[in-house]
C-alpha cells in the first residue's frame, strides 16, 4: 500500500509533466496535422533558458516573485522561438506533401539540440533549486514540495487553458482551425494567426513542463528533449492525438503507469514498458482514448 | 423585387488553374445588388472552382473580382467575409464536432458580438436549427446540414450569399424547402449568387443565369430565357427537340 501511494504521487507528479509537454504535440497536430518533432527539444531548451535567467537576470534569486519572473521569462523567450520556428519551418511547407514537413520537423529538432549544445554546452548541468527542500511524512509516503507545485500548477495551467478552448472567441477559432481550415477561413478565422497561436501556447507551456524537469530532477542535458518528448508524444497518442483534454489525462495515465512500473517492477524497464502501451493503444484504439479522427499519415 | 441597375459584384477575364491544368479560362460576369444569379453547369464545368476563387481559397492566375469597388484577388481569404461576402460552401462543410449553435456563432465571428436579431430570423427561416441547436452538426441529415451552411453564412450579416450547390445529395421535398427559404433570404435583401447542377430548380429560383462549359460561359442570359433556351434544355434539362 505505501509504495502504491508513493508511487501515485510520483505519477501524478510526472504525469503533469508529460501532459504539459504533451499539448503542444496534440494543439500543433490538431491544426496543421503535423507532428512537431523539435517540440520536445524546445521543452529541453526551456530548462537552459531558464538556467540562465536565474543566473543572468534575476542575479541567482530564489525569492516567489524571482522564481515567477522565470517561468514568465522563460515562457515568452520559448513561445517568441515557437513562432519563429513555425514562420521559418513549417509555414513555407504549409502545402508541400506531409512528409516534407515531418523532415523539416526532424531538422528544427536537431538544430534546436545543437543549438543547446552549442551555448550551454554537452556537458550535464544543474537546475538551481528554485523551490525549497521541504517534504512531508505522510506515514511512509514522502511528498515535496516541488511534488506539489508541479501538480498544482500544471492543473492550473490545464484548466485555464481548457477555459479558454471552449469559452473564448479564440478558442473556438482554434476548434473550427483544427476541424476545416478552409471552412475556418470562410467564417474570417485568420488562420495563420491561430496557428502562431497555437505555437505560442504550445511553447508556453511545454517551457513550464521543461522547468519543472529541472526542477524535479536538477540534472539538465542538451539531449534530454528527445526523451521527454517522445514521452509526451506517447502520452498525445494515448489521449488520443489532436484532442487537447485527451493529452491531459493521457499524460497523467503515462505518468501513473510509468512510476507503477517502476515502483513494482523495475525502473530500468519502465521504458520498455512504456513503448509496449504505446504498442498496445495504436493496435487496440489507434484512435487514442478520447480520439475521434484515426490520425491518417505521417 | 428590388433589383437595381447598380452592379454589386463583377468578375473580369478570371482565370484559375490547377498546376499547369486551367480549370476557369477567362470568364467574365456580373451581379446587381438584389438580384438572385445562377451559375449552372456540369460536373468539372468550374462552378465550384469559381466560388472558391472569389472567397479566396483559391488564387487567380489573373483576371479581376470586384465586390463595391474592391478588388478581392490580391485578398487573403479570411478577409473576404468582412467585406460582406459570406460563402456556404459545396458539401456543407459544417464543423461535425461542434454543436450547431456554436457553428452559428462561428458564422458570426468577424461580428464583435452576435447579432440576436440575425439569429433569430435563421431560427425563422430553418426551425429546425432551433430544435437541434444543442446537438453535433455531424449528426444532422444532410438537409439540415445545409440549413446550417446557410444559416452560419448568414450569421455575418452578408450583403451577398453565395451559394454552392445548396441542392447536392439532399432528399427532394427539404430541397423545395430550402429553395423556398433562398428566396426568402433574397426577398430581405441579400443578393444571392448561386451554384447549381439542378439547373431547373435554379432557374426557377434566380433571375439571370451564366452557363459554364469547361471553364468557360456558354450561355447566359435572364432565367426564362435559358429556360427557353434550346442548348440549355438540351444539356442540362434533360430534354430532347
Amino acid at each position: 500500500m505505501d509504495i502504491f501511494l508513493q508511487q501515485l504521487a510520483n505519477g501524478l507528479t510526472i504525469g503533469s509533466m508529460f501532459a504539459l509537454v504533451a499539448l503542444g504535440y496534440t494543439m500543433v497536430y490538431g491544426v496543421m496535422r503535423l507532428i512537431n518533432f523539435a517540440h520536445g527539444d524546445m521543452v529541453a531548451a526551456a530548462a537552459f533558458v531558464g538556467l540562465t535567467v536565474y543566473t543572468q537576470i534575476m542575479g541567482e534569486a530564489t525569492s516567489l516573485g524571482a522564481v515567477i519572473m522565470i517561468f514568465l521569462l522563460t515562457a515568452i523567450v520559448m513561445a517568441c522561438i515557437g513562432v519563429v520556428l513555425e514562420r521559418l519551418a513549417y509555414r513555407p511547407l504549409r502545402t508541400a506533401p506531409r512528409l516534407s514537413a515531418v523532415v523539416s520537423a526532424l531538422g528544427a529538432s536537431l538544430m534546436i539540440q545543437n543549438g543547446i549544445m552549442l551555448v550551454w554546452g554537452p556537458q550535464m548541468r544543474i537546475f538551481p533549486e528554485l523551490v525549497p527542500q521541504v517534504y512531508w511524512n505522510l506515514g511512509n509516503v514522502v511528498i515535496s514540495l516541488i511534488q506539489v507545485v508541479i501538480l498544482l500548477l500544471s492543473l492550473v495551467l490545464m484548466v485555464a487553458l481548457y477555459l479558454f478552448i471552449e469559452k473564448t472567441r479564440m478558442g473556438a477559432a482554434i476548434r473550427a482551425s483544427s476541424i476545416d481550415q478552409d471552412a475556418a477561413r470562410l467564417m474570417g478565422i485568420n488562420v495563420n494567426r491561430v496557428i502562431a497561436l497555437i505555437f505560442i501556447i504550445g511553447s508556453s507551456l511545454g517551457a513550464v513542463g521543461g522547468l519543472f524537469i529541472g526542477l524535479y530532477y536538477r540534472g539538465i542535458t542538451f539531449n534530454m528533449g528527445w526523451q521527454y518528448g517522445l514521452y509526451a508524444f506517447v502520452a498525445a497518442i494515448i489521449g488520443g492525438i489532436g484532442n487537447i483534454p485527451g493529452a491531459m489525462l493521457g499524460g497523467m495515465l503515462l505518468g501513473l503507469f510509468n512510476a507503477f512500473i517502476a515502483g513494482y517492477i523495475s525502473s530500468t524497464w519502465a521504458d520498455a514498458f512504456t513503448f509496449i502501451l504505446l504498442i498496445a493503444i495504436l493496435v487496440i484504439r489507434p484512435t487514442g482514448i478520447l480520439g475521434e479522427r484515426v490520425a491518417e499519415k505521417v | 423585387m428590388t433589383m437595381t441597375n447598380d452592379i454589386l459584384f463583377e468578375i473580369n477575364n478570371l482565370e484559375v488553374s490547377y498546376g499547369s491544368i486551367a480549370a476557369i479560362k477567362g470568364i467574365s460576369l456580373e451581379v446587381r445588388k438584389g438580384e438572385i444569379v445562377a451559375i449552372l453547369g456540369a460536373n468539372g464545368a468550374g462552378k465550384t472552382t469559381t466560388m472558391r476563387a472569389i472567397s479566396q481559397l483559391l488564387k487567380a492566375k489573373s483576371g479581376s473580382i470586384r465586390f463595391k469597388d474592391r478588388e478581392l484577388t490580391s485578398m487573403p481569404a479570411h478577409k473576404v467575409v468582412r467585406l460582406g461576402i459570406s460563402h456556404s460552401p459545396e458539401g456543407r462543410r459544417v464543423f461535425g464536432v461542434l454543436t450547431v449553435e456554436e457553428n452559428l456563432m462561428l458564422g458570426a465571428f468577424t461580428r464583435s458580438r452576435v447579432n440576436q436579431k440575425t439569429l433569430r430570423w435563421i431560427y425563422e427561416l430553418f426551425p429546425r436549427l432551433e430544435e437541434r441547436k444543442k446537438q453535433l452538426a455531424g449528426t444532422l441529415s444532410g438537409g439540415e446540414q445545409q440549413m446550417l451552411a446557410i444559416g452560419r453564412a448568414l450569421m455575418s450579416n452578408p450583403e451577398m450569399l453565395l451559394l454552392d450547390e445548396p441542392s447536392l445529395g439532399i432528399a427532394p421535398i427539404l430541397v423545395k424547402a430550402i429553395f423556398k427559404q433562398i428566396r426568402e433570404i433574397a426577398n430581405s435583401g441579400v443578393t444571392i449568387l448561386l451554384v447549381e447542377q439542378n439547373a431547373k430548380a435554379a432557374l426557377k429560383l434566380a433571375d439571370r443565369g451564366y452557363v459554364l462549359d469547361v471553364g468557360t460561359i456558354a450561355i447566359s442570359g435572364t432565367a426564362s430565357e435559358l429556360l427557353a433556351s434550346s442548348k440549355v434544355q438540351e444539356a442540362y434539362l434533360g430534354k430532347k427537340h
